[in-house]
């Protein structure tokens, strides 16, 4: 009896909804907890990020206008294909030596369908009406900040990136996330999932590569508006904050010891940290 | 073959330029779009690119023609014109504003002694298809006001019919009208269907005596192609080495970023010389072109990648 033929798969990047490889036709070995190579996905240069940055600020645009009802029905449904995902992500965890794969996927899943049900209940808790002198009715309220950058942490690779991903993209930012470097395969999968869901191309756009390459570029870029510096090596966090003073990014960093915990992992305010307060004055009748 | 042609001063009479027309050789489709395409693959890296940067906003034509453009909008472009960067007096100023026959005097008020010249769009643009008097005094009124430059369009109903020498007779009566203003003729080659077609356009153009070819109106969807751009460089430098007269070649319609600015740039190199690297002999019509030129060229200098949010609307 013959042997099927081999169907090798070809690890890409995910930009403005579309698969390319890196435009500098780079890619980089990672391996296996028992250091067998697992695949050599596209190592991103800082030009893929430059298109991925663009991607995202054209998508921005449709993404924020939604209805906050409506971006929360499609992130659920993304929740609904990571179900039925969940044997590949279990897979690919436990190869790159994940400790608890089966875990990590449920409690990854459970987390984006919580982060989910905050985006159309953030404005009611966060938005207040304010008592000012003069005929005036006055509003404050959270709007999203525009492109976002998320460099994810090293592991867990797939919760640490959905504890990262999900309450900055709920409000309506669009994102450009740099994956984990030594554990990428999950976010190539969840760019996968994204592809097939109603997310927008260009809302989420997921490179991998050299987290200490790319960082830089992201920081520095002046079309991005805030940065998760969540993933960034330690002995490279003074430089690259220095970086992002040129535009004035917002720069927020999650220290968390135990990414399972609720309580320390998931929050609102990870959600309310990417977004902008904007205040109304309307004039009223005397 | 240029002895053989009789000519008038710096031009054809008309029937030698018929003639000329049926000597225009067919265009290798293939081999042209494949050498565009090989060209603008070439990569201009740090000093190269600043410079070609540089060189791309001095060709730039900055260009308004909406039928809403008012006064104070054509104020605002002519200070971007003079100074595109308002922070940074090292930016050159760019080529010329192209801009409707009724605001010139707009423009001409705001750009006196700066070297920014003004381009009038005349002839019943975009079609040219309005009575010949009218069009030649639309012409003659653009240049009373101050326009030093004409864009014209070439009466492709009369070429396409075949009526080679009405569409030739205009452009000279065009170029009369014009006096000392220069004359760029737009062929619209997105209309003209093929590169043969293209090219005798340009060579029914340049005859007429224009000083430049330019490839589209902008306002149709097919503008500036680069397999289209070769074809009429192409065409300007074989009517160069058959009279000896620089044709200019000026580029417009959905040229939006450098990138493209600077794959014309290396077209124009590579098919016409060093000769036309400057803004009397290459030109690039465009708007949205000069904020990216801008972002590049921050982009080189800085590091970083540049945002819109620090660059002023046009």
């Amino acid at each position: 009896m013959m042997d099927r033929l081999d169907v090798r798969k070809t690890y890409k990047l995910y930009i403005g909804g579309a698969f390319p490889r890196s435009e500098s036709g780079r890619s980089y070995p990672v391996f296996g907890a028992d250091r067998q190579l697992l695949a050599r996905p596209a190592r991103a240069s800082r030009k893929d990020l430059r298109d991925a940055v663009r991607a995202a600020r054209e998508a921005w645009k449709g993404w924020t206008m939604q209805t906050a009802f409506n971006r929360g029905q499609v992130l659920y449904r993304v929740a609904e294909l990571l179900q039925g995902r969940r044997a590949q992500f279990v897979q690919e965890l436990r190869d790159a030596g994940a400790p608890e794969p089966e875990r990590e996927v449920d409690a990854s899943i459970d987390r984006w369908v919580w982060y989910a049900g905050w985006s159309d209940k953030v404005h009611h808790v966060l938005g207040t009406v304010n008592p000012v002198a003069g005929p005036y009715f006055n509003f404050t309220f959270p709007e999203s900040m525009g492109v976002v950058g998320i460099v994810a942490p090293e592991t867990p690779a797939l919760l640490g990136l959905v504890s990262r991903l999900a309450p900055a993209v709920v409000t309506g930012n669009s994102l450009v996330v740099v994956a984990s470097e030594s554990r990428p395969l999950p976010a190539i999968t969840l760019a996968e999932v994204l592809a097939t869901s109603d997310v927008p191309p260009g809302v989420i756009n997921v490179l991998t590569g050299f987290t200490r390459e790319l960082t830089p570029w992201l920081a520095s870029h002046m079309d991005v508006n805030a940065i998760d510096l969540t993933g960034v090596p330690e002995d490279q966090l003074d430089e690259v904050e220095a970086m992002t003073a040129g535009n004035v990014k917002r720069t927020v960093r999650a220290r968390v010891d135990d990414w399972f915990d609720d309580a320390v992992a998931q929050s609102p305010y990870a959600v309310t940290a990417l977004m902008e307060m904007k205040t109304v004055w309307h004039p009223m009748g005397a | 073959m240029a002895t053989d042609i009789e000519r008038v001063s710096d031009q054809f009479s008309s029937s030698s330029a018929v003639a000329l027309l049926g000597r225009v050789p067919s265009v290798d489709a293939v081999g042209l779009e494949e050498r565009a395409a090989s060209l603008a693959k070439r990569s201009i890296k740090r000093e190269s690119k600043l410079w070609a940067l540089d060189l791309a906003i001095r060709c730039v034509d900055l260009t308004t023609l909406e039928g809403s453009d008012t006064p104070g909008k054509i104020v605002a472009m002519c200070a971007k014109a003079v100074r595109p960067d308002p922070t940074d007096p090292s930016i050159p100023s760019v080529a010329a504003v192209c801009l409707y026959p009724a605001l010139v005097p707009v423009a001409v008020g705001q750009l006196k002694s700066t070297g920014v010249h003004v381009a009038s769009v005349a002839g019943s643009f975009p079609s040219g298809l309005g009575p010949l008097p009218g069009r030649l005094d639309e012409i003659r009124a653009a240049v009373e006001m101050g326009a030093d430059e004409i864009d014209i369009v070439l009466n492709r109903s009369a070429f396409l019919a075949g009526r080679y020498r009405q569409a030739f007779e205009e452009i000279v009566a065009s170029k009369e009208a014009c006096g000392d203003a220069h004359l760029k003729t737009i062929l619209e080659i997105g209309e003209l269907g093929s590169y043969d077609v293209i090219r005798r356009a340009s060579v029914l153009a340049m005859a007429a005596g224009t000083d430049f070819i330019k490839n589209s109106t902008g306002k149709i969807g097919v503008g500036a192609t680069l397999p289209g751009a070769l074809c009429m460089m192409e065409a300007a430098r074989d009517f160069f080495h058959q009279t000896g007269r620089r044709v200019g070649v000026k580029v417009a319609g959905g040229v939006r970023q450098a990138k493209q600015a600077i794959q014309y740039l290396v077209l124009v190199y590579e098919t016409l010389g060093a000769e036309w690297m400057t803004p009397d002999r290459f030109r690039i019509g465009a708007s949205t072109l000069l904020n990216d030129l801008l972002m590049q060229i921050h982009k080189e200098r800085s590091g970083a990648y540049q945002g819109p949010d620090y660059f002023t609307i046009d």
